[in-house]
């Protein structure tokens, strides 16, 4: 008997017992667009943070203190507070750096009128909207000249704007923040939010302004660097490591006492991240395409005891063990091949309502598609094999003999 | 002339649980072509055992088979599907048509399963549903059709890979007696033609449509006669029917 012949037998069984084929495949069919929704909410997340990553700023490097040991436990990240604004100056002279905004940050309560708010104060230098990729929307940015100068300026960001001043330009307007008069210089434009923290939501001051007057330490949170262009960035991370080894009067065989990434390992890190999500995910949905695998041997083995009748008949008038074999097995291929295009259908859908309804972001590839249409191809093949194997090895007297 | 069936010191036996049952105890039977045998006993007989052996459906424990010279004993299960495919015709006595599926569709799977070519197969069957009186019912499905109706596809069906025996286990025993004559003289005008028909049956009034019959009793053969007084079936008026 012809594959084809086998296809048509199978298409025309399943057709025969409609509502149990659609129960069977609807297994199948959950599986595979979960894995099809689930890989496209993954890679759609990862490609968002990796763009979000890149936004930050550009050939950014960040120097942040070293982590204090004490007994040889250590301390962890930010134990230390190595990095003054002397570290910052000495930065700058070099020529494979661009920018260097060295950052402060505390929480600050701002006072307009009869309006307050509270929101992240950051001081850093002039090279701020340089380094970090952000550009200022309305007004300008402060200059080196006030930072120096220690002027009372403050640039804010689209959140602080719209719940301070409700609708009135904030420019040129004077404010409170932790009770020191500050002006109004200018306004962000507006980056969203990447992950937990909004990027709207914060008020840029002069890094000088900062230390003297609101925070009152010496040392610098961070320092973010911007290499003067990508192929620079090996040399930039050099020149940081060995103008603040020397800022720090650390002897050759000392361990830096500070730390620098570069934009690349944070974007690894989260890419990791984000990869062990959608390995975790899809892992989740895989297994529920097996336990649609399971239904399908359910429902094939009971179709083989329910047609065990029909085997007799056709074993009787010549059907060889080979082609009960496959027309069984085609039967459950069939059955979980379609599922598995309908599941396609779906997890598509599903994925492009998700995009379209909530702010995550999906990316629908070619690659999870094949994979889930070979899956449902495969399921069908090994757990049709059983059910098959047992009808065709059934007698035909017996076989005949069944009621 | 050659016989198509001979069998010689058949043996057959079955354990079931710890109980050992001698279904056939050394049978020896042959069957000439063109003969119309009716195999007759009680049930336990081995009449039923017989006709499994005959048609291919289950192997003798000892003895030798021969059908049309092919030594069937020694077949293996895939060779026995051929067997059955070319040289049995298989008239079953609740039809054992597929449901679902229309006369035509029944009556090709032997073919299909032969290997023939789609449009010689749909040929073939309409040819041999013409031959039973059924070229009006083509495409009815098995539960559209009434029993005699049904079982003349199955005739159809039995016949369409020009098979060398037709074998018929009870072919009227789900049909009414006007029924069951029409049957019977399908057969009957199939044997006239020449085709070989062996008939299980335990109604005696069935088995005088035969030429010969065979009695068993407890898996032996008790008696083998000519059928003196045989029961022909008029077939004026449906001769066009049966070519």
């Amino acid at each position: 008997m012809s594959f084809l012949e086998c296809v048509r037998i199978s298409f025309r069984s399943i057709r025969a017992n409609g509502l149990r084929s659609v129960l069977t495949m609807l297994g199948i069919i959950i599986g595979v667009a979960a894995v099809i929704a689930m890989v496209a909410i993954g890679e759609g997340t990862s490609t968002s943070v990796a763009s979000q990553i890149n936004g930050l700023g550009s050939n950014l490097l960040i120097v942040t203190p070293g982590q204090a040991t004490q007994g040889r436990v250590s301390l962890g990240a930010g134990s230390l507070n190595t990095l003054t604004m002397a570290d910052a100056e000495a930065l700058m002279q070099k020529e494979s750096i661009s920018g260097v905004a060295p950052s402060v940050n505390t929480r600050g309560q701002i006072v307009w009128g009869s309006n307050n708010y509270s929101s992240m104060l950051e001081g850093t230098s002039a090279d701020f909207p340089q380094v970090r990729n952000v550009e200022v929307g309305q007004g300008r940015f402060f200059s080196n000249f006030e930072v120096k100068m220690q002027y009372n300026v403050a640039v804010v960001g689209t959140e602080v704007v719209s719940n301070l001043f409700k609708g009135a330009n904030p420019v040129g307007q004077t404010v409170q923040i932790n009770r020191i008069p500050f002006t109004i210089i200018g306004v962000l434009q507006s980056q969203g939010s990447s992950g937990m923290t909004n990027n709207d939501d914060r008020i840029i001051i002069p890094i000088t302004t900062a230390m003297n007057r609101l925070t009152g330490g010496k040392n610098v949170g961070s320092i973010y660097v911007s290499a003067a262009s990508p192929d620079l960035m090996e040399k930039a991370q050099q020149d940081i490591q060995q103008a603040l080894r020397a800022n720090h009067k650390l002897r050759p065989q000392a361990a830096d006492d500070f730390r620098i990434t570069s934009q690349s390992d944070i974007l690894s890190t989260a890419q990791s991240v984000s990869s062990s999500m959608t390995a975790l995910l899809s892992g989740i949905a895989a297994i529920s395409l097996i336990v649609g695998g399971i239904g399908v041997m359910n429902i094939m083995l009971v179709s083989v005891t329910e047609r065990t009748r029909e085997i007799g008949i056709r074993k009787a008038i010549g059907a060889k063990r080979g082609d009960i074999l496959r027309q069984f097995l085609i039967e459950a291929v069939t059955l979980s091949l379609i599922g598995g295009v309908i599941g396609i259908a779906l997890g598509v859908g599903a994925a492009f309502l998700v995009s379209k309804f909530s702010q995550m972001a999906t990316s629908i590839s070619l690659s999870p598609i094949m994979y889930a249409f070979l899956t449902s191809t495969l399921v069908g093949v090994i757990f049709g094999v059983y059910p098959a194997r047992k009808a065709a090895q059934l007698k035909p007297i017996d076989a005949l003999r069944y009621e | 002339m050659k016989p198509v069936i001979q069998i010689e010191e058949l043996r057959k036996q079955y354990v079931i649980g710890d109980q050992e049952i001698y279904a056939l105890r050394g049978v020896s039977l042959s069957i000439e072509v063109g003969d119309f045998v009716a195999i007759m006993g009680p049930s336990g007989s081995g009449k039923s055992s017989m006709m499994n052996v005959i048609g291919c459906l289950d192997k003798p424990t000892s003895g030798e088979f021969f059908l049309d010279g092919y030594p069937v004993s020694q077949a293996h299960d895939d060779e026995l599907a051929v067997i059955r495919n070319q040289k049995i015709g298989f008239v079953f006595q609740n039809f054992n048509l597929l449901p679902r599926t229309t006369a035509v569709e029944n009556v090709e799977l032997p073919l299909l399963y032969g290997g023939t070519p789609a449009r010689e197969r749909r040929e073939k069957a309409i040819r041999a549903l013409t031959s039973v009186g059924l070229a009006e019912r083509l495409n009815n499905k098995p539960n559209e059709l009434s029993g005699g109706q049904q079982q003349r596809v199955s005739i159809a069906r039995a016949l369409v890979n020009d098979p060398v025996i037709l074998l018929a286990d009870e072919p009227t025993g789900a049909l009414d007696t006007k029924t069951s004559e029409e049957i019977m003289g399908i057969f009957q005008k199939l044997n006239d033609a020449g085709k070989t028909v062996i008939l299980v049956t335990h109604e005696p009034d069935i088995a005088e449509y035969a030429k010969r019959i065979v009695r068993f009793r407890d898996g032996q053969i008790i008696a083998d006669e000519v059928v003196e007084d045989r029961r022909r079936v008029s077939m004026e008026g449906r001769a066009d029917e049966l070519s």
